[in-house]
């Protein structure tokens, strides 16, 4: 997200683009590592991976904005994914998404104003056995209450 | 090779490694080496053991004694008193829990008589917990890869065909579609290529048995779509799994190298003339494309949204080419029915849907977790037996049944059978055996408005019934719950939700309502009190506690 990033992901990006070429149908591993660039995948980068791959810009838009997985704006360094599918919600999800609110001042589709944290909701981690539950970037938290989140926004 | 007295097997599925399984292994390996056990006792870490909610958990072999919740000091203690000196630990070991109590149960029961193990039959789980997954040479030790052998070289395709048929194997990823009639389509196709697809894109809230599946023992899913791929003669095999199951994709890329290097995926495998690749591929967040066409669009590198049907895909699927898609616990039983015979397969479970299901065990329940059980158990059985009842002595108010497009039952279908056939007959489903238990401190207005944002957030948009439907059905929800509602609205509902059940695209919209259905049927006085401006249980804020008069 700042200007040395931008710099060195040129090159990558072309890398990326050749790799994948030849793959019909390989646009969301593509989209996946090309993501890992700069953390979101902006326009000028959706209209150079159209280009490389020679299909319309609105098809790499159009795929970008429909999986949750995939961003079209700068996020916080750290994405928080929080559950509030039925088996987290009936265990608290609630309270721990006010908890997270609290903490870090943003509600959900917000970040924070120093980049560190963006807030999202998911559809259901699969972690219902830990229920309620969240995601913080690769990493996953369980059998969260509003103190324990809390404890876990203090080790970023 | 070394001959160990003891094996330790740590659970190393994703809820137990989240409570701290990982450092308690590294403190049990450094304890063992301690005593210089280390040439006498061996550690594994294996896949899911079952009762997540009592996490971390590890049983020591040959005794076979589990221990669960435990803490490092507790390590100690196994390591000294068990490991060391042979005496069971008794006060850690796994004991059911009793729902009036809500506490442990005292007294030592063999293991193997606690309820919560006893009514379990492990067919699709026979290895998980009890190898260890990232190591083939384990998988072949307990008979692994032998069907395929078997299949390659001892059947004809046809006959493969037949053996799943005979079997009656349902699919089990929601809809229950017969497994052998689907691969019979497929077989019966001319192409220069077929695929097999595993659908290992998980998403139904409540669901996390594939996970837990695949992180358990992956080489069953691999050896079930090769003999997929024999049976109907494809040669290029896919998994699909969710983008956020990042163990899940280790494991199976992990074990697919193996089987690759063993020959037993890959050219001419067992010297026979068959064929067999498989590829991993991931999801990027889409509920929707745990539908098998909109998965299919996903692989094409598309917006997951689904086709019409027909054609189906076993006639035109990935690429326009005849595709497989089975979920990942369809396959995990293809190996055993095919050592097995059809015939063993039909004696467990039900007559009309036999075999045994996968069901996760969530919400106000004691032992959260995964088990499997004989089709046709009763709820009955699986929330106050195996699954010890519910927390505190509570009232059992309803179950969704078959996740959060299943629908909701009452206390009055407790001793209904669960497979495929009767619930789906009384509006619910048994999809893919998440069952959410919900106690009698809870709102059903509250609950299903969870339901509704779920549907109206993972609606794809492509058809009109289910993009405006979802998202109407949680506005009515959301007004009900702040008390602005009226009996039109109740009425919309239904005829909402008739609609989208008729016309929606897919089995998104198609089931979206199934659980707003049940409960308007079953639950219809507690409605009548959020017109009232009342709400029974007190969860919905802008409303008043019913009067116990009323």
């Amino acid at each position: 997200m700042t200007v040395t990033s931008c710099n060195i992901q040129k090159p990558n990006l072309g890398e990326v683009i050749e790799k994948y070429k030849e793959f019909p149908g390989s646009l969301l591993d593509l989209l996946h590592e090309v993501q890992e660039i700069d953390g979101y995948l902006s326009r000028d980068v959706m209209q150079q991976i159209a280009e490389g791959l020679g299909i319309s810009e609105s098809k790499v838009y159009g795929v970008a904005t429909f999986y949750s997985l995939f961003k079209t704006a700068p996020t916080g360094q750290f994405i928080i994914r929080i559950c509030e599918s039925a088996p987290c919600h009936i265990r608290g999800a609630q309270e721990v998404l006010e908890a997270i609110e609290e903490t870090l001042g943003i509600k959900p589709g917000e970040t924070t104003l120093d980049g560190k944290f963006t807030l999202e909701f998911t559809s259901c981690l699969g972690l219902c056995g830990v229920a309620p539950a969240i995601m913080i970037n690769d990493q996953v938290y369980g059998n969260l209450t509003s103190d324990r989140v809390k404890e876990v926004l203090l080790n970023f | 090779m070394t001959i160990y007295r003891s094996h330790v097997l740590v659970c190393g599925g994703t809820p137990c490694v989240l409570k701290g399984a990982r450092t308690l292994k590294d403190l049990l390996l450094k304890e063992i080496e301690r005593y210089q056990l280390s040439d006498e006792i061996r550690v594994v870490e294996t896949g899911c053991l079952g009762p997540c909610d009592d996490g971390p958990v590890l049983i020591v072999y040959p005794e076979g004694a589990m221990y669960s919740k435990l803490k490092p000091t507790d390590i100690l203690k196994i390591v000294e008193h068990h490991l060391l000196k042979g005496r069971i630990v008794e006060e850690l070991v796994f004991r059911e829990r009793k729902s009036s109590a809500g506490a442990l149960q005292g007294s030592a029961v063999p293991l193997e008589q606690e309820k919560y193990l006893s009514l379990q039959k492990r067919v699709v789980l026979r290895n998980c917990g009890r190898i260890n997954p990232d190591s083939i040479d384990e998988y072949i030790a307990n008979n692994g890869y032998l069907a395929l052998g078997q299949a390659v070289t001892t059947l004809t395709s046809d006959q493969v065909v037949k053996i799943v048929a005979d079997s009656k194997l349902q699919g089990r990823g929601g809809a229950g579609f017969p497994t052998g009639l689907k691969w019979s389509f497929t077989a019966k196709t001319t192409s220069d290529q077929k695929y097999i697809i595993c659908n290992a894109d998980e998403g139904e809230p409540g669901t996390f048995k594939d996970r837990l599946i695949m992180e358990g023992d992956p080489h069953g899913i691999i050896e079930g779509m090769a003999i997929a791929g024999y049976a109907v003669g494809a040669s290029q095999g896919i998994i699909y799994i969710r983008g956020e199951y990042g163990l899940s994709i280790e494991r199976m890329k992990n074990a697919i190298k193996q089987a690759t290097d063993y020959g037993l995926l890959g050219k001419k495998i067992l010297g026979t003339e068959f064929n067999f690749e498989i590829d991993v591929r991931s999801g990027a967040g889409a509920y929707v494309c745990g539908e098998e066409t909109a998965l299919i669009e996903s692989l094409e590198g598309n917006r997951g949204e689904p086709r019409v049907k027909p054609p189906f895909p076993g006639i035109a699927g990935l690429w326009g080419k005849p595709t497989i898609v089975n979920n990942v616990e369809t396959l995990a039983n293809i190996a055993p029915i095919i050592l097995n015979g059809p015939e063993w397969f039909r004696s467990i479970g039900t007559e009309n849907c036999p075999g045994t299901k996968v069901f996760t065990m969530l919400g106000d329940i004691n032992n959260q977790g995964l088990v499997e059980v004989p089709m046709g158990i009763t709820l009955r059985e699986i929330v106050y037996e195996v699954g010890g009842g519910i927390p505190g002595g509570r009232g059992f108010k309803m179950a969704q049944t078959g996740g959060t497009s299943g629908g909701c039952l009452p206390s009055e279908f407790l001793d209904m059978p669960m497979d495929y056939d009767t619930l789906s007959k009384v509006g619910s489903a048994l999809g893919s055996g998440a069952m959410l238990i919900i106690d009698d401190t809870h709102c059903i207005v509250d609950v299903l408005k969870s339901f509704m944002k779920f549907f109206c957030h993972e609606s794809c948009g492509k058809c009109t019934p289910c993009r405006e439907g979802t998202t109407r059905l949680y506005e009515i929800v959301l007004a009900l719950s702040e008390g602005t509602a009226t009996d039109t609205e109740i009425q919309l509902l239904k005829e909402l939700s008739g609609a989208m059940q008729l016309s929606a695209l897919c089995g998104l919209g198609q089931s979206a309502p199934n659980s707003l259905l049940t409960c308007l049927n079953f639950f219809a006085d507690e409605f009548q009190a959020h017109l009232n401006g009342q709400c029974p249980s007190g969860i919905c804020k802008n409303l008043t506690i019913e009067s116990e008069a009323v």
